[in-house]
């Protein structure tokens, strides 16, 4: 990929809460970035910290979060971190918008879709309330609304889940922007609409070419519409690739281990699913060397004296261990 | 829906009056001394003090006395006053008129300073804003009013003689005279209900900025202001609004001192001065107009909840 194409860059990004405990560090030096059209999937479990990567890009974390010095999250050249409010504001909701988990308590109770919907046109674009009417209606009927002009006065109650999340993309979308952060966009729905949603925005993505960055504790969802996964650990992010690299041949222990907790078809039955063994460090008291290292069955002595580097291997595949898993060849179907 | 909503509101105030009205007919009778003794004074002989009574009803039992108020009442007769001997309903609406006026202005000004208050404290919490709105919210509740209400007659009126002391004009009258003789008792009437609603609203904004969709207005690009004022105060108003119905209803019984202190013409001077004269016909035609009005006010505020909050159906 070349520099062009690059929307998003996020550098050595570092976040940390003060606590009455101590520090807790959320985010620990993690880089990635996002090219113009692609879906990067930040995949990890709860507590890994993709929502304050995701929430330290749109610049909504909790006051008292602090990044520390060199953290950069590059936006077409501007850093996101340190811009004034106001310019920040322009980018927000317009170039870059975030849809969340739960789409009920995230639409306001008391005001009808249409009004919520046509916010941000109004906000960026000078528009009344009349004049971004002809674009709610269109952006409706493009998240598959049904006779969305009759749907404008709705208020979310009176929604099925599947379409106030609708409705939140419609909302993310209305300005064209050129990054969508949908976090967990699907966990709080059932199966069948979960499936109904990703179709939404995996259209939504061809037709429009955007980018988005999907936060998902999922693997279906991430082999299902990612181009590239990164995947993250108490603050780290362990491995990247792209999708078949890591789905066919995950280097990490850790990703490994993650594709092994997640049920199959076939052979059902037989055999127990694979968890991964223990639980997540302690954020106040992060270990030594590598975070995984208590969890990991293939950890030596080396592992728990320094944190392992960040390789390279072929095929844009990166990750950070001391014992990286054999590179499984001709894997392809 | 919103008229059988209606109807069923109103089939409920019926048993209410019903009752209120026989609990306080019982507690006049009551209250020592004696109307008959009261109009004709300490010397008048036995038989003209039978006579009297007999003429008025007050020989007959409790009960009928209270039939006879009651069927009367239904058709729009309150009585007549035992001294002055005016009709209750002319009197008591006369000084509705006045008290409105006065509680209308409380009201205002407790919903002025209640969203002043709680609005700057809200954007910056504990800085010295913030600080300052507490102060004034426990203090507007800790003052009694009738004590607010002489300190602030000897400074402004005595000391600085820029308000009058006492009296009232009517809105319709004179406005520059009303709003002159309104200022001093709507403050005190209304420092309390500023208190109640800075120190409530500044609790149920800041619960409401905590929610989900605060941070979906932030992520379209609203700054703070524009999130509190489109998103966040309607929210926040909800639990306000019962405040503001209690609030109603508790400054209306406040009337009765401020009404005293400032010399106003209005139903809780009405009230007092009818206790003193034992004037029955009166003072039940005073608390009637007095509950009627609560349950009115209640009545608005369930209206009110239903327009704020769609998720609410009148049933």
């Amino acid at each position: 990929m070349s520099q062009a194409d690059e929307i998003l860059n996020v550098l050595s990004l570092r976040a940390s809460f003060p606590t009455y405990q101590g520090k807790v560090k959320a985010v620990n030096n993690i880089n990635f970035s996002i090219n113009k059209g692609e879906i990067v999937a930040l995949v990890g479990e709860s507590g890994s910290g993709k929502s304050v990567t995701a929430l330290s890009i749109m610049g909504l974390n909790a006051p008292t979060i602090k990044y520390e010095k060199n953290s950069l999250i590059s936006y077409k050249g501007q850093d996101l971190l340190t811009m004034k409010k106001k310019k920040l504001k322009k980018i927000r909701g317009n170039e870059i918008s975030m849809i969340f988990q739960d789409p009920l308590s995230s639409l306001n109770p008391l005001q009808p879709i249409g009004r919520q919907i046509a916010e941000p046109i109004q906000l960026h674009q000078g528009k009344s309330f009349f004049s971004a009417k002809e674009r709610v209606v269109q952006l409706l009927r493009m998240v598959g609304i049904p006779a969305p002009e009759k749907r404008l006065q709705d208020y979310p109650h009176q929604l099925s889940g599947g379409m106030r999340q609708r409705v939140m993309i419609a909302m993310a979308l209305a300005c064209n922007p050129t990054l969508l952060i949908a976090d967990e966009p699907t966990t709080a729905l059932d199966v069948t609409i979960q499936a109904q949603i990703l179709n939404v925005l995996r259209e939504l993505q061809k037709d429009t070419g955007i980018s988005i960055l999907l936060i998902t504790h999922d693997l279906g969802v991430v082999a299902e519409m990612a181009d590239r996964v990164l995947v993250m650990y108490s603050g780290e992010i362990v491995e990247e690739g792209d999708v078949f690299t890591i789905f066919k041949s995950p280097r990490h222990p850790y990703t490994q281990g993650l594709l092994n907790s997640v049920p199959k078809l076939k052979g059902a039955g037989e055999d127990r699913l694979k968890a991964i063994p223990g639980v997540v460090p302690n954020p106040l008291n992060l270990p030594e060397g590598c975070n995984f290292y208590s969890r990991c069955s293939y950890s030596s002595e080396k592992c728990s004296a320094a944190a392992p580097p960040i390789t390279d291997s072929a095929q844009n595949q990166r990750f950070a261990c001391w014992h990286p898993l054999e590179k499984k060849v001709n894997q392809f179907v | 829906m919103f008229f059988r909503f209606l109807l069923r509101r109103i089939f409920y105030v019926i048993p209410m009056l019903l009752i209120t009205t026989l609990i306080v007919f019982s507690l006049i009778l009551l209250i020592p001394g004696d109307p008959a003794l009261a109009l004709l004074g300490d010397n008048a002989t036995a038989e003209k003090l039978a006579a009297l009574r007999a003429q008025l009803g007050l020989d007959q039992p409790i009960i009928m006395q209270y039939w006879h108020w009651l069927t009367n009442a239904i058709q729009g007769d309150l009585g007549r006053s035992l001294f002055t001997g005016e009709y209750v309903s002319d009197a008591v609406f006369t000084r509705l008129g006045v008290t409105f006026q006065v509680v209308a202005m409380a009201m205002i000004f407790s919903f002025a300073f209640g969203l002043l208050f709680a609005i700057t404290s809200v954007i910056k919490p504990n800085s010295w804003m913030d600080y300052i709105a507490r102060f004034f919210g426990v203090l507007g509740t800790a003052i009694p009013n009738f004590w607010l209400a002489m300190i602030l007659v000897v400074l402004f009126s005595v000391h600085l003689g820029w308000l009058p002391a006492t009296g009232f004009t009517s809105i319709s009258d004179h406005p520059v005279d009303f709003m002159k003789s309104v200022l001093l008792p709507s403050f005190c009437l209304g420092s309390f209900g500023a208190a109640q609603i800075t120190r409530q609203l500044r609790s149920s904004l800041i619960e409401v900025l905590e929610s989900d969709y605060i941070r979906t207005a932030y992520s379209k690009g609203l700054l703070l202001w524009q999130v509190i004022w489109k998103h966040g105060l309607r929210n926040a108003l909800l639990p306000v609004v019962t405040t503001a119905g209690l609030l109603f209803g508790n400054m209306l019984g406040a009337t009765v001192v401020i009404e005293s202190v400032f010399a106003i013409p209005g139903m809780g001077q009405l009230a007092v001065h009818s206790i003193l004269q034992r004037d029955f016909p009166m003072l039940q035609g005073v608390v009637l107009i007095m509950v009627l009005m609560i349950l009115i006010i209640n009545f608005i505020t369930d209206v009110i909840y239903g327009v704020l909050d769609p998720r609410i159906e009148f049933e």
